[in-house]
């Protein structure tokens, strides 16, 4: 009897840490900031002492230019961060899936730039764009060419440029990985047909690619809209408000506007967006399994 | 396939791995050899490496924690080492919790079938997605003003006399306090990728050991843990990178003495004028720690990036 209890209580007792850390340190804190944004709220203040304004926060952010452009930038950002990282990331992985010697060496030195601090990456790239000192520059100079004023006027492409030098890895290791777990009878298959390598690649590679193809980009793009330290110690979002992208603007909002109210509101709207993409992913996982499901069932019928 | 059949490739194909390899360790590179120059010939464009290789970069920027007086430097403005140990400090602690934590919820969330699996299974997989700045408000908020323990009762003077921080003793400014987040910040992710080690342990192994007489808990550190180790190895280098480079969080978190090195690093290149040596010899010490675990453990690395996504 006593014995069963225990098993019982066991699964509890594996859980019980994790979810005591995460209620406390961060489901508590969400519900606390969705009150929060109903608040007119600057930091001096404990909640307690504030007052509720209603949808006052959401509204005000609604019809401000400057949360408008700042949601805008972060848009472009992540979708043209993402789709280009997506194509030069597959299309490498698809070049470069080969039996080669020294591929282990060739992926530890791509994944470097995603291991090392994004503000430190933040710190290598405003070096390099640097107007005088700068890599760039003084290259372009150096044959002859007119420098250009990349954090200056160019600054969302310099960020976008960072960013992809980055990431860009990230994809390449994850479509080389399912590259290398395809079916071998098929390509095989294919090869034996006839197909061509473009043919291949397009009819039979990318599409037994794409669930995975499609998961690696939801998860990507839910990590361009995290984004924060890179563009902090590059251009500080400017110059003006050129690349505040929206996790900056919550920043700044909350420690230099010191209005903790307004953060939290465009806190949520992030949250939101978030949200659902992560119920995209999730639902796109559902559905794969099912299919799967479905078609193993039938091809049991079959035998 | 036998290890020495490599296909025969095209010299073009070399010519492009070079250039990748170029472009992804270049920055890198320019990095590390600019940590090594005087500003001067940093800015004078003696490109290249055609200069005299110095450490006082280093130097300068650990001058708080060297046994010897420094001749270039009258006065030691830029608290480096301090601010490295905090990030050691904060860093490992939050990993190792979060590792132990986080294979015990995973362990359960595989193996068992209890009341309220599937609610947390998907809370996991939804608090995954939120970003370090949604948590800044109210971390904020709570961090300085909740969770507190007041200044009189035993408790309060306990914790500040063990882990330091203000005299009301908030979990702000303290080291507790910016483990604490980091620890709940990573936990959903460290769940998510042991699930899937965990998942591959075969279950007769552990069900022989409990026809042996083990406890749960015996089977879970005797059987499944050493079984996993690689997942862990994986797990321990992502929380930990996270943890050692984050940002924005610490520098919410922080007092003056439990400042962070990313901090520090912020704060240095927001001045009017940046001294790139000093700033680069900083980056290169926060880059290295990464830099190290990924040579030593790349496999680790990429079985854990790709455990989640490719398995779906």
């Amino acid at each position: 009897m006593q014995r069963a209890t225990l098993n019982r209580m066991t699964p509890y007792a594996f859980m019980a840490p994790a979810a005591i850390v995460m209620v406390i340190a961060l489901l508590y804190p969400l519900l606390y900031m969705v009150w929060g944004s109903f608040r007119d709220w600057n930091p001096a203040q404990t909640i307690g002492e504030t007052e509720f304004v209603g949808f006052k926060n959401y509204v005000t952010l609604f019809y401000d230019p400057a949360f408008r452009e700042s949601l805008s930038v972060t848009l472009r950002f992540a979708v043209i961060v993402v789709g280009v990282e997506m194509v030069i990331g597959v299309g490498l992985a698809l070049l470069l899936d080969r039996n080669i010697r020294g591929m282990s060496v060739l992926r530890t030195l791509f994944i470097l730039p995603m291991m090392i601090a994004p503000v430190v990456v933040g710190l290598m790239w405003r070096y390099m764009y640097h107007p005088t000192v700068g890599t760039f520059n003084r290259f372009l100079k150096s044959i002859g060419l007119e420098g250009v004023d990349w954090l200056g006027q160019n600054a969302l492409m310099s960020v976008i440029i960072a960013d992809i030098w980055q990431w860009t890895p990230f994809i390449f290791i994850l479509a080389l990985a399912a590259l290398q777990s395809l079916p071998r009878s098929a390509l095989e298959a294919a090869r034996i047909d006839g197909a061509t390598p473009w043919q291949q690649i397009w009819h039979i590679k990318i599409p037994l690619m794409m669930p995975v193809l499609i998961v690696t980009c939801l998860l990507r793009l839910i990590d361009a809209f995290k984004v924060l330290e890179v563009i902090l110690v590059m251009t500080e979002g400017g110059p003006g408000l050129s690349t505040e992208i929206l996790a900056l603007r919550i920043s700044r909002t909350a420690t230099e506007f010191r209005e903790l109210g307004v953060a939290a509101a465009m806190s949520n709207y992030l949250l939101m967006l978030l949200l659902i993409l992560t119920a995209l992913m999730f639902a796109y996982t559902k559905i794969q399994e099912a299919r799967e499901a479905r078609l193993r069932t039938a091809a049991e019928e079959d035998l | 396939m036998a290890k020495s059949d490599y296909d025969r490739q095209n010299p073009a194909f070399y010519a492009l791995l070079a250039v990748l390899i170029f472009m992804s360790v270049g920055p890198i590179a320019l990095m590390f050899i600019n940590s090594f120059k005087l500003d001067v010939d940093i800015i004078s464009g003696t490109s290249g490496l055609l200069f005299l290789p110095t450490i006082q970069n280093y130097e300068t920027a650990l001058c708080d924690i060297l046994p010897y007086e420094l001749d270039h430097l009258d006065f030691c403005s830029l608290k480096f080492g301090g601010a490295f140990i905090n990030s050691l400090i904060i860093a490992l602690i939050s990993t190792i919790l979060t590792l132990v934590i986080g294979c015990m919820a995973a362990y359960a969330l595989v193996r068992f079938r209890f009341m309220g699996r599937d609610a947390a299974s998907l809370t996991t997989l939804m608090v995954r997605m939120v970003p370090p700045a949604v948590l800044l408000v109210p971390v904020f908020g709570l961090w300085n003003n909740e969770f507190c323990i007041d200044k009189a009762t035993l408790v309060g003077g306990f914790i500040r006399d063990t882990f330091g921080g203000r005299g009301d003793v908030c979990l702000a400014g303290t080291h507790s306090g910016i483990i604490l987040i980091y620890i709940a910040m990573n936990l959903p992710f460290v769940i998510w990728i042991l699930q899937s080690f965990i998942v591959q342990v075969p279950y007769s192994l552990e069900e022989a050991a409990r026809v042996d007489g083990a406890t749960p808990f015996q089977v879970f550190f005797k059987v499944v843990l050493p079984l996993i180790k690689p997942g862990l190895a994986a797990a321990a280098i992502f929380t930990f990178r996270i943890a050692w480079n984050e940002y924005l969080l610490a520098s919410a978190l922080s007092d003056r003495n439990t400042k962070t090195v990313p901090i520090l690093i912020v704060n240095n290149m927001s001045e009017f004028n940046v001294e790139w040596g000093v700033i680069m010899a900083t980056g290169m010490l926060l880059a290295i720690p990464p830099i190290i675990f990924t040579l030593l453990a790349s496999r680790q690395i990429i079985t854990g990036m790709t455990a989640g996504a490719v398995k779906g």
